[in-house]
This record gives structure tokens, C-alpha cells and sequence, in this order.
């Protein structure tokens, strides 16, 4: 059911982890200067962070995860949820979360698995691991969710190169008798787009085609930005109207509005179109760039502290969208709620 | 609707990187240099948050000048 509503689980803690290299979008070379000041203007990208072959997004995850419970003081045998969202994992098989769970030292009896999702990943992997603490009483869980996606982009590409980046990101979540912590979710797919972005080579799809069809270009990320726009103006807006709705909340009750970072043309126009105020809706794409499922949890990180939450109730609006073609919104409710400030990697 | 405010939308949302001059309602918009993929999403954007219609890009490709764009925002309107 695309619409429906959780309570008694809160998000306790959120760190983000990027790599130490910086890339800069004024200096790439394969763009004219037109170019790149166009690009800057529009998508709202200067600089993204660059994982040098050989960081994983597990090691991200795992650096934002180790720091986030420490500062939080909890104990790993406590841990019994790890949900693990991304599309760059370590290997075909295992997942990368059992591989995760024994890295950060928690228990043979957690939970452990990968969702692969993309930009709608962390809404996604909220739901699920929210759902999943209720219904087994699980009192402490923790979702990790990030990308490496600047290896997967072909060199030249000026469709890619200069939009992605690279972050892991954790997120603490907690099992509460309080009903204030109630959210709102609405999950939507639609697979019939699912060429707009995609990364075909090496796929079970792809094995089998004889050798004369093979692309260069598939070993690579591939993205019709044209459709992604087109899907986004379209499913968004009324996405997120839908989640207010659902919650009986008018836009001018949310606090913050925290949406995926693709693209600052797409969220300002949805931003213009719900009518919201330009101070409420968070950016962290002009120095990570999209950094796909990382992207909502790394902007709180980057635009926000504890002090924010701390005694008090922001009511948030997050939306990620994308790769799929999935999407999703939720309207939750933080509080006292631990911000990590944000590590480097390297 | 209007058409010379439709232009007058185009010109102000291209002032950094065409001369407004270049903006007629029958420019050819392929022959206007370095128009390209970045150039459509402004344009639907800015269709989309002052007109309150979607075009798509396909719509979009469509269209040879400014006012084939006018006509297509004119006729979302009003369907």
C-alpha cells in the first residue's frame, strides 16, 4: 500500500561520512566555460566528493555508524537492525550488511540485510526498518545507507561526471512509547521508466547477449536527465501533497522540508509549486552534488545540529526520488534527536 | 496569455547567457548557440511554475521557436 502511517519508532541519531577528495566542477576540462557556468547556475553543483578506488561505500557507512553510536553511547550488543540501502555494495554476494555487522561488531542475532534502492533509498529503507522494530519489539536499529557512484561514471560523460558524489551515512533509530512519534509515508515505483537511469553491463540481463552487442558505454552509469525531469515535476509535487494530506497537515505546519539532491532547477521548481518558503527547503548539493540515496540524511547533517532538535518537536517533510523509477515521501516528527557533525574519510 | 510576456519570461530567464535580441517569438531556438538539454529543463521549469502546466521534453523537441512553445502552454491551459 503506497500510503501508510507508523508510530512508536524514533530516529534517535544521523552522521554522514564523505570521502576527503574534493573535485571541483569549474575545473573540468572536457567542459567549455559556458558550459560549466550553466551547469553550476542550474543543477546548483560546485564541488562533489570523490571516493579514490578502493573506499567502498561500506567503509563511508561503517566510519559514520562507528562515530554516530559512540557519540550516542550506546552499546553494539544492543543492536539488533541492520538495513544496509544502496546500489554500490561490496560484492554481487554476500550483502554488504552481514558483512557490515561483523565489521562494527554487533551480535550474530541481528537482523541484517541490503535493500537495493537508489534515490528513494533512505525513505525506503525507513519504512522498512520502522515497520520491521515494531512488529518485532526491536528496541535499537541502524539503517546505513550510501553510494559510491563516482567510480561508476564514465570519464568523459558530461551527463554524469559533474552531478555525483560520494557519502555513507548512518541513522540510529529507537523504539519509543511515545505516540507523538507518529509518520506518514507514501511509497511509489514505476519500473516502466527504468531505463532513464541504469547501469546495464554485468547484469543477469546482459550475460547472455552475444558478444557483438556489447556496448562500451553499458559498463557505465547512463542517464536520460530529459525523463528524470519529466518524472520529477511530475511525481513529486503531488507525492508529497499526498503525505500532507494523508497527516492532516498543512505545508505551513512543516518545519523543514528535506528532499533528495539531483538537481536545484527540479527542487526549486517543486518548492515554488507547493508554495514553500525558500529558508525551509535544505540544500547540500553545491558541495556534495548527488550523492543519491546519502543525499537526504547527508543534507540534515550539513544544514543542521542538535541544538535544532533538542526539547523540540520539527516537524519534516523527506522526499527522495529517482533511479527506478521510485520514489517516496514521509512527514515525521524529530526530536531530540543527535546530529554528528560531518566526517571525513581518507 | 500573452505572447510578448512569454517572451519576456524566456529573456529573463536566459540573461546571463543569450542576448535578449536573440529571444524573438520565430527564432529558430536550435540555431541559437550552445542550445541544448540544460537550455529545455529552464524553459520547462519556468512553464511549470508560471503557467502551472507540465510540458515534457518530447513536447518540447517539438517546438522550433518561442512561439510553437507559447502555443503548446497555451493549449495545456486550456484543455
Amino acid at each position: 500500500m503506497a500510503l501508510h502511517k507508523q508510530n512508536g519508532v524514533r530516529i534517535a541519531g544521523i552522521s554522514a561520512c564523505v570521502p576527503k577528495e574534493v573535485r571541483y566542477n569549474k575545473d573540468i576540462e572536457f567542459l567549455s566555460e559556458k558550459e560549466k557556468k550553466l551547469l553550476i547556475k542550474t543543477t546548483g553543483i560546485a564541488e562533489r566528493r570523490y571516493a579514490e578506488e578502493g573506499i567502498c561505500t561500506s567503509d563511508l557507512c561503517e566510519k559514520a555508524a562507528n562515530s554516530l553510536i559512540e557519540k550516542k553511547g550506546w552499546k553494539k550488543e544492543e543492536i539488533k537492525l541492520l538495513v544496509f540501502v544502496s546500489q554500490s555494495p561490496d560484492y554481487f554476494l554476500p550483502a554488504t550488511s552481514i558483512i557490515l555487522q561483523d565489521k562494527l561488531g554487533l551480535k550474530n542475532d541481528c537482523v541484517a540485510f541490503d535493500i537495493c534502492l537508489g534515490c528513494s533509498g533512505y525513505v525506503y529503507g525507513l519504512s522498512v526498518a520502522m515497520a520491521m522494530m515494531k512488529s518485532m519489539s526491536i528496541q535499537k536499529g541502524l539503517l546505513l545507507v550510501g553510494e559510491v557512484s563516482s567510480q561508476g561514471v564514465m570519464k568523459l560523460d558530461k551527463t554524469t561526471v559533474p552531478l555525483f558524489g560520494d557519502a555513507g551515512t548512518a541513522t540510529l533509530l529507537e523504539l519509543t512509547s511515545s505516540f507523538t512519534n507518529e509518520s506518514f509515508y507514501s511509497l511509489k515505483s514505476d519500473g516502466s521508466g527504468h531505463d532513464a537511469i541504469i547501469m546495464r553491463e554485468g547484469s543477469g540481463r546482459t550475460k547472455s547477449r552475444p558478444n557483438k552487442e556489447f556496448n562500451e558505454e553499458d559498463k557505465y552509469l547512463k542517464l536520460d536527465g530529459q525523463k528524470v525531469f519529466d518524472f520529477t515535476l511530475k511525481e513529486v509535487a503531488p507525492n508529497i501533497k499526498s503525505v500532507l494530506a494523508f497527516a492532516n497537515t498543512d505545508v505551513s505546519e512543516v518545519d523543514f522540508f528535506i528532499w533528495h539532491q539531483a538537481n536545484k532547477l527540479i527542487n526549486e521548481t517543486i518548492r515554488r509549486k507547493l508554495g514553500i518558503e525558500k529558508q525551509k527547503v535544505l540544500y547540500s548539493i553545491q558541495k556534495y552534488g548527488n550523492t543519491s540515496s546519502a543525499s537526504i540524511p547527508l543534507t540534515i547533517v550539513e544544514c543542521l545540529d542538535s541544538s535544532t532538535f533538542q526539547n523540540e518537536t520539527k516537524k519534516c517533510v523527506l522526499s527522495g526520488f529517482g533511479v527506478g523509477l521510485s520514489w517516496g515521501s514521509v512527514l515525521l516528527n524529530l526530536s531530540n534527536t543527535i546530529i554528528h557533525p560531518i566526517i571525513e574519510f581518507g | 496569455m500573452n505572447l510578448n510576456n512569454f517572451i519576456e519570461k524566456l529573456r529573463e530567464e536566459f540573461e546571463d547567457e543569450i542576448e535578449s535580441h536573440l529571444i524573438q517569438p520565430n527564432t529558430k531556438i536550435k540555431d541559437l548557440e550552445d542550445w541544448g538539454s540544460m537550455y529545455a529543463l529552464i524553459v520547462i521549469a519556468m512553464v511549470d511554475i508560471e503557467y502551472d502546466v507540465t510540458i515534457t521534453g518530447v513536447e518540447l523537441s517539438k517546438c522550433e521557436t518561442p512561439e510553437d512553445i507559447f502555443d503548446l502552454v497555451c493549449n495545456k491551459v486550456t484543455a
